[in-house]
């Protein structure tokens, strides 16, 4: 059984954002096609001026969440309130949130001035002020001398630039963002990924940013929402999320975790012959055979000729290195300094050791 | 600073081939790659050559020259100076604009239908439909409409028998507007044909981002939707009025050349019925053709290219 868990959404940016980002409110939404349940009774508060992340694999429900709260998709049951009000039953034109799409999505009969200046024209600014806004804005996110540009004359990363400047032109009250990032290569993600959150920052505008990518989602987001089978699993700061996985789910999905068979002894389960205590609520710890999810922190290694684990592989990381050591039969992942890996040569024996404080316990995958 | 040798230089090729200057053999070994290359497409080549760049290269050759084979601008002033030959292009341009832009404006709301319907039987139906009409034209298309529509025909009696009678309004089948009446026939299809790609080619995410950002559906479609299209429903009514303006068969079945389009009047020549020293006539009516039809296929490539970029 999983349990999800909830932080408060009082984190971090949320008290000194509160100016201009409205509050958003998931409340127990449903949402299927035909037999598929794509949201189930998914709730979710979001404070004014936080980012929050949507993330899990492909079909757990997050693009549906992100649709459902910009008006493009109706719940089947539950609300979405902004601001305290429900506005599940209003169209998507009257909802004023600023929304940024994965494949772009400018328009191409327009430049990147006119794109930007859309949603103004459509509120029936003035052409000069909406185009000195436009402009303003396009500078902010560095595309000053693109103004003129039309999107097929532009990059992809200068395309999305521009979808945030469109998507900000209007001033929302929640910006909306549908994995901009992922058609973008490595080094525009990066510099897109630090311009988007400071830009947040910045505006202070409560933010829902969906994404596969549990880099990006570390990266950027106040609190991560990680949804499986459309439901929450955990919503947490990142580090709380990394270090104290609420569920196994979680535990597996986001960073590197090696899963090593355990006996339970009480409230503690014996991992690589040391005795640690079980993290989490005891009750909701399974019955039967358990394997403990251990991150390549967690672990250490000796050199001993006459250990029971032999490394089978090393991937230099910088400053750590990723040392790869079999034993019985299982593969464990451990981070070593890099400075003190030359000496784990492919074959080496060694002794690994449990150093985390305390272990994460879940049934075996192969019977979950 | 290290040289390299010709023997070393890594532009060297087997059989001496260089990137700065070619052997006799290395020019010869890329004619016949070349030649290799592109071999499945000579034989099409060849077709194009013989059937069109043939008659073409004649029909300007002879469009220029009097009866004794001398160089002359007569020809091509006779036909647009005045008279028949210019009475001709003149109902041919009209027929032409007229076959272009109400088919181009009803294609258009068709395809748009079948773009938008959820319906894929419909979708199906109407698209091979479409494609089967496209085609139909000619002496049975005529026969078919003089059937239906004729005088006596089987639709102008059911239309009497409810007390309307088209025949007594001024609808005259074997006219202007009856010839244009049944280019609608397949006029439509082909504009259906030709612009429901366009159609597949509009983003939902752009419809989406509209309203995201406060356009209602009117709002979207005026300010992107049909911007978009427009220049392939520009491109795609050029086609409709090349196609309008060429067609002869239907024409000439329907009126028996009463009414005097200039492919009827081309057949007329063909046939024998020259006036004495006009023997050249046809070759400039021809001519005079080619040059609007090049017109046309150089903006509708125009057109297109612009959406292509666009719809990619």
């Amino acid at each position: 059984m999983t349990v999800a868990t909830t932080d408060s959404p009082t984190a971090t940016n949320a008290g000194r954002l509160a100016a201009r980002g409205a509050p958003v409110v998931f409340d127990n939404l449903t949402r299927r096609y035909g037999a598929t349940t794509a949201l189930d009774g998914l709730s979710l508060e979001i404070a004014p001026g936080e980012l929050v992340a949507l993330l899990g694999p492909s079909g757990c429900g997050k693009t549906t969440a992100l649709r459902v709260l910009a008006g493009f998709e109706r719940p089947d049951l539950g609300r979405v309130l902004v601001d305290g009000i429900d506005v599940s039953h209003v169209p998507a034109q009257r909802r004023d949130m600023g929304m940024v799409f994965q494949s772009y999505s400018l328009f191409p009969n327009m430049n990147a001035r006119d794109n930007v200046a859309f949603g103004l024209q459509i509120r029936h600014q003035r052409a000069a002020p909406r185009r000195a806004k436009a402009t303003e804005l396009l500078e902010l996110v560095g595309l000053a001398e693109h103004v003129t540009k039309y999107p097929h004359q532009l990059s992809g990363g200068q395309q999305q630039r521009v979808a945030l400047a469109r998507a900000l032109a209007i001033e929302p009250r929640v910006l909306l963002l549908d994995e901009p990032l992922s058609a973008l290569d490595a080094k525009v993600r990066a510099e897109l990924r630090d311009q988007i959150r400071a830009l947040q920052q910045r505006l202070a505008i409560t933010t829902v940013f969906v994404t596969h990518d549990q880099e990006e989602a570390m990266s950027m987001a106040d609190r991560v929402c990680v949804m499986f089978q459309g439901r929450v699993e955990q919503v947490a700061a990142p580090s709380v999320l990394y270090c104290q996985p609420a569920t196994p789910f979680v535990g597996q999905f986001v960073g590197v975790s090696s899963r090593v068979p355990v006996t339970r002894r009480g409230d503690r389960a014996e991992v690589l012959g040391r005795e640690v205590p079980i993290r989490g609520d005891l009750n909701s710890v399974p019955t039967g055979d358990l394997e403990a999810l251990l991150r390549p922190e967690d672990l250490d290694v000796v050199v001993n000729p006459n250990g029971l684990g032999v490394v089978t592989h090393r991937s230099f990381l910088g400053a750590t290195t990723r040392v790869g050591v079999g034993v019985a039969g299982t593969n464990l992942l451990v981070d070593v300094r890099s400075a003190h890996a030359d000496e784990l040569d492919l074959g080496t024996r060694v002794d690994v050791r449990v150093i985390a404080r305390d272990v994460l316990v879940a049934t075996p995958r192969r019977a979950t | 600073m290290t040289v390299l040798s010709d023997l070393d230089s890594p532009t060297s090729l087997p059989g001496g081939a260089s990137s700065s200057g070619r052997s006799g053999p290395a020019r010869t070994g890329a004619l016949v790659r070349g030649l290799r290359t592109s071999a499945p497409v000579l034989p099409f080549l060849a077709y194009v050559i013989v059937v069109l760049g043939v008659p073409t290269a004649a029909i300007v050759n002879y469009a220029f020259r009097s009866n004794a084979g001398h160089f002359t601008w007569q020809n091509l002033h006779s036909i647009l100076s005045g008279g028949q030959y210019r009475a001709g292009f003149e109902t041919s341009l009209k027929l032409a604009l007229v076959t272009a832009i109400v088919p181009g404006v009803l294609g258009t709301f068709i395809a748009y239908a079948i773009s938008t319907s959820q319906h894929a039987p419909f979708k199906r139906i109407t698209s091979a439909t479409s494609g089967v009409l496209a085609q139909f034209g000619g002496v049975n298309l005529a026969f078919m409409f003089i059937a239906s529509f004729g005088f006596v025909g089987v639709a102008t009696k059911w239309l009497n028998a409810i007390g309307v009678d088209p025949w007594s309004h001024g609808f005259d089948l074997y006219k202007f507007w009856g010839v244009a009446f049944v280019y609608m026939y397949f006029q439509i299809p082909l504009m259906v044909l030709i612009i429901t790609p366009a159609f597949a080619g509009l983003r939902p995410a752009w419809r989406e981002a509209a309203e995201n950002l406060g356009a209602s559906r009117w709002r979207y479609w005026r300010h992107v939707g049909v911007p978009v299209l427009t220049p392939a429903i520009l491109g795609s009514m050029f086609l409709l009025f090349g196609s309008g303006f060429s067609a002869y068969a239907t024409a000439e079945a329907l009126t028996a050349g009463t009414v005097a389009i200039t492919p009827i009047q081309i057949g007329a020549i063909l046939q024998g019925n020259v006036i004495a020293g006009e023997n050249n006539i046809a070759y400039a009516l021809a001519f005079a053709m080619i040059v609007i039809l090049l017109v046309t296929v150089i903006g509708y490539v125009l057109l297109r290219r612009r959406t292509s970029r666009w719809l990619r």
